[in-house]
């Protein structure tokens, strides 16, 4: 089926459904916080405003966990029935986080249960606040524990394999691994940062339209949701080069790979997009005299591993180049359009209603979440022929199984009709009850007579 | 106790966990899909969706739990039961994912239609079916193992009286849980209207779950005779779980203490469900798989030991707390809330 087979089927299936799954996750982790933040600003500027933002985020949110949920189950099958062999030995070294990431959700969904249906049922509105604290956590966690699952994968520790033999299991070393807390800083913080980038470009499309009738409110929205993406959007930036640097030293292929970096040499150049030839120059590509050095090791004349080093059957495809590059430059498009608004949003107040300022934040939202998708094919592509770096290859993990391709299509289906209905309710959802309609129901007297909101 | 029989003791009390409050959901479905065929929705919607609204995503975990756990402690069933269920395991995923979405995106998205109900009424009944496969297959006689390489006789599977057998008991067994806990929420909620009707349900389904649970134990005893042996040297745990069934029906038929009744039907389906799982030891899948042989390391097992008793302790005031609130908050399920 497609010219694929064997293994290639189920890598197929799992790309595709980790590049969806990925999507909700990342809006599952990154939402609560920014719902949790508006509520509590409402709370203490006791501002309605805010207080039906973290409201009507909620609501889109649960559309979005339901997805989540259910792929996140689907990926969680599908590593047994795929990948049988992997899962054979990641049970027996890796299995404590994938466990724990359970306990995780489930604190999570529990308390995602309790906020949602109890937003007038305690008399001080902090204490439904507080119960947004443990869905942060429970979903941050289980980032955590899932990212060291995937961080296993690339730098495996704590076991000794002899004769396809596993002894000497060390279940705490294998998850604190060394690639465990970049890559964990690393999810977080773009999780966060894509989660407020496409608050904000819904925000700002909305803004753009002009219809909107309750613009203080969506204004309010704006600031708040642009502000955290500019926060999380340096701290993504930090994460990043935190993660060269531990790459250049651990994984130096995957660096090398994503950097079209040959030899190995001191005062290397960055090399940003451009055209590889057959014997292995570059061509069009944007150099920076120096800075893969700078970038791995923090200092300019430093020597960097490059790919002649490493046997031709163990290098990664050389196309993630780009994936690395394209996921750079929109963390970076997220970082300068942010700091425009808020340069603006200080001196040049007026400009913030520039209708092509609101364009560049609303194509920041997709940019953001394509940069979350590329980084991850980097990541897992970067890591090829590997399925666990070292020790086992991809080939030789996936089932036997002859209906894979049949399965790719129920599964591209299943895909397919959920994304387009999550669109459909979502949009429906907020096209039937317009905030200024809400506004007037939930808080009558609103604005307050003589108070500064008009 | 080893690691291996406590590890499998939690896997098995996670999964009947999800028996009951799977059972519970799944039920509410069919009952909702049934009572619109028959224009009697208006009596039974609302206290179906006061009870799941704030419950349906925890259902799901208690089942992502007990897999994970399983290949955690057990990683050998990852290679066999994975390669061997990639076909049934892959509709069940799909028909949970339906069912999952479409729940919320009805739920909270917009108005009930009719496809969404048949929808939800249908994956109410074939994801039991579809997971009851797993259960089947443990018993031995569907795979074939040669090399190392293992896959599922399909042909035997679909034309075996056992496996049918599993299959119409768990779907009987989850109307009747089902229709038990509605009798008992209506009469909380004080839904005088509702309460007949899912009563009649509780009474009816009684009787095809206990045939049921009778033609699978006579079809196993010819399908697997060693598995069948064991079970009865534990008669006295059958035994109990057909004297709680009585005790549910009697109560229910006199229409008094509907907790009870309902607690009675839990019993009923933990000892008949402990019963088979300690009968069905020490094998996880008959005869390739042991609980001695396959386990993970013991500094694993160890570490998963650990790891789910501070879990506990995190979880069960959570689970206590969204109980509290949603279950037994008498306001709550009188809809005053």
């Amino acid at each position: 089926m497609f010219g694929l087979e064997g293994p290639d089927l189920s890598r197929m299936l799992t790309a595709m459904t980790l590049s969806f799954h990925i999507i909700f996750a990342t809006i599952g982790v990154g939402v609560p916080l920014l719902i949790s933040i508006a509520e509590l600003i409402g709370i203490k500027k006791k501002d309605p405003h805010y207080h039906l933002l973290a409201r009507r985020w909620t609501r889109g949110f649960t559309i979005t966990v339901a997805v989540g949920v259910v792929t996140g189950t689907a990926i969680g099958l599908q590593l047994s029935l795929l990948w049988p062999s992997f899962m054979k030995v990641a049970g027996n070294v890796i299995s404590l986080p994938l466990f724990m990431e359970t306990f995780a959700f489930f604190f999570e969904a529990i308390f995602l249960g309790a906020y949602l249906y109890t937003w007038d049922r305690f008399k001080k509105p902090i204490y439904h606040w507080l119960l947004s604290i443990p869905v942060i956590l429970g979903a941050g966690f289980s980032a955590v524990f899932i990212t060291s699952v995937n961080a296993f994968m690339n730098t495996p520790q704590g076991f000794t394999m002899q004769d396809g033999k596993i002894t000497a299991i060390d279940p705490i070393k294998a998850m604190l691994n060394p690639a465990t807390p970049t890559k964990v800083f690393h999810v977080l913080s773009s999780s966060y940062l894509t989660s407020a980038a496409i608050l904000a470009a819904i925000t700002a499309f909305i803004l753009i339209r002009n219809r909107a009738k309750a613009k203080t409110y969506y204004k309010k929205a704006l600031k708040l949701t642009v502000i955290m993406t500019f926060v999380f959007a340096i701290l993504t930036a930090i994460a990043g080069d935190l993660s060269a640097k531990f790459l250049a030293e651990y994984q130096p292929e995957k660096l090398a790979a994503a950097e079209w970096h040959f030899e190995t040499e001191e005062a290397v150049d960055l090399i940003l997009f451009g055209k590889l030839n057959a014997d292995n120059t570059v061509e069009r590509a944007i150099r920076i005299p120096k800075a893969l050095s700078f970038l791995a090791f923090g200092d300019f004349n430093a020597e960097v591993k490059g790919l002649n080093d490493y046997p031709k059957d163990e290098l990664p495809p050389l196309w993630v180049h780009y994936m690395f590059d394209l996921m750079v430059t929109f963390g970076m498009y997220a970082i300068g359009v942010s700091l425009l608004y808020i340069v603006l949003l200080k001196w040049k107040k007026g400009l913030t209603d520039n209708k092509w300022l609101l364009r560049l934040l609303v194509l920041n939202g997709p940019l953001a979440m394509l940069a979350i998708e590329f980084g991850w094919i980097y990541a897992e592509v970067g890591r090829q022929p590997w399925i666990l770096r070292g020790y086992m290859k991809v080939s030789d993990a996936a089932t036997t199984s002859p209906h894979v391709g049949a399965m790719l299509l129920l599964f591209l289906a299943l895909y397919i009709v959920l994304g387009i209905l999550c669109l459909v309710v979502l949009r429906k959802l907020f096209h039937h009850n317009p905030v200024h309609m809400e506004l007037a129901e939930r808080y009558p007297n609103f604005p307050w007579k003589g108070g500064k909101h008009k | 106790m080893s690691y291996q029989v406590v590890g499998i003791t939690v896997l098995w009390l996670f999964l009947y966990g999800y028996l009951i409050i799977a059972s519970i959901d799944f039920g509410a479905g069919f009952f909702a899909f049934y009572a619109k065929a028959t224009q009697k929705d208006h009596l039974l919607n609302k206290l179906i969706s006061r009870y799941l609204s704030p419950v349906w995503e925890v259902t799901n975990v208690f089942f992502v739990f007990f897999f994970v756990g399983l290949v955690g402690f057990f990683p050998q069933t990852a290679y066999y039961y994975g390669t061997a269920l990639l076909v049934p395991g892959s509709i069940a995923i799909v028909l949970l994912a339906i069912r999952g979405s479409f729940y919320a995106f009805e739920n909270y998205g917009s108005r009930k239609s009719n496809l969404y109900m048949f929808l939800y009424g249908a994956t109410g009944l074939l994801i039991p079916a579809s997971l009851s496969v797993a259960l089947s297959i443990s018993e031995g006689g569907f795979l074939r193992v040669s090399d190392g390489e293992v896959s599922l006789m399909l042909q035997r599977l679909l034309t075996s009286p056992y496996a049918w057998n599993v299959v119409f008991l768990a779907i009987v067994s989850v109307l009747f849980i089902s229709a038990g806990f509605l009798t008992f929420y209506a009469n909380r909620a004080g839904d005088k209207r509702a309460l007949p009707l899912v009563r009649s349900y509780a009474l009816f389904w009684s009787i095809p779950t206990i045939t049921a649970s009778l033609t699978t134990f006579i079809a196993l005893s010819r399908h697997n005779p060693r598995h069948y042996e064991k079970m009865l040297d534990l008669w006295w745990m059958f035994g109990l779980s057909v004297a709680f069934f009585l005790v549910a029906i009697y109560l229910i038929y006199q229409g008094e203490k509907y907790g009870l009744a309902f607690f009675s039907i839990m019993l009923q389906f933990f000892f008949a469900f402990f019963g088979y799982g300690k009968a069905h030891l020490p094998y996880l899948l008959y005869p390739y798989i042991t609980i001695y042989k396959d386990a993970t390391h013991a500094t694993m097992g160890q570490a998963l030991i650990i790891a789910f008793i501070g879990g506990l302790v995190l979880l069960v005031p959570s689970l206590v707390m969204l109980m509290r609130l949603f279950l037994f908050d008498a306001d709550y399920v009188k809809g005053k809330k």
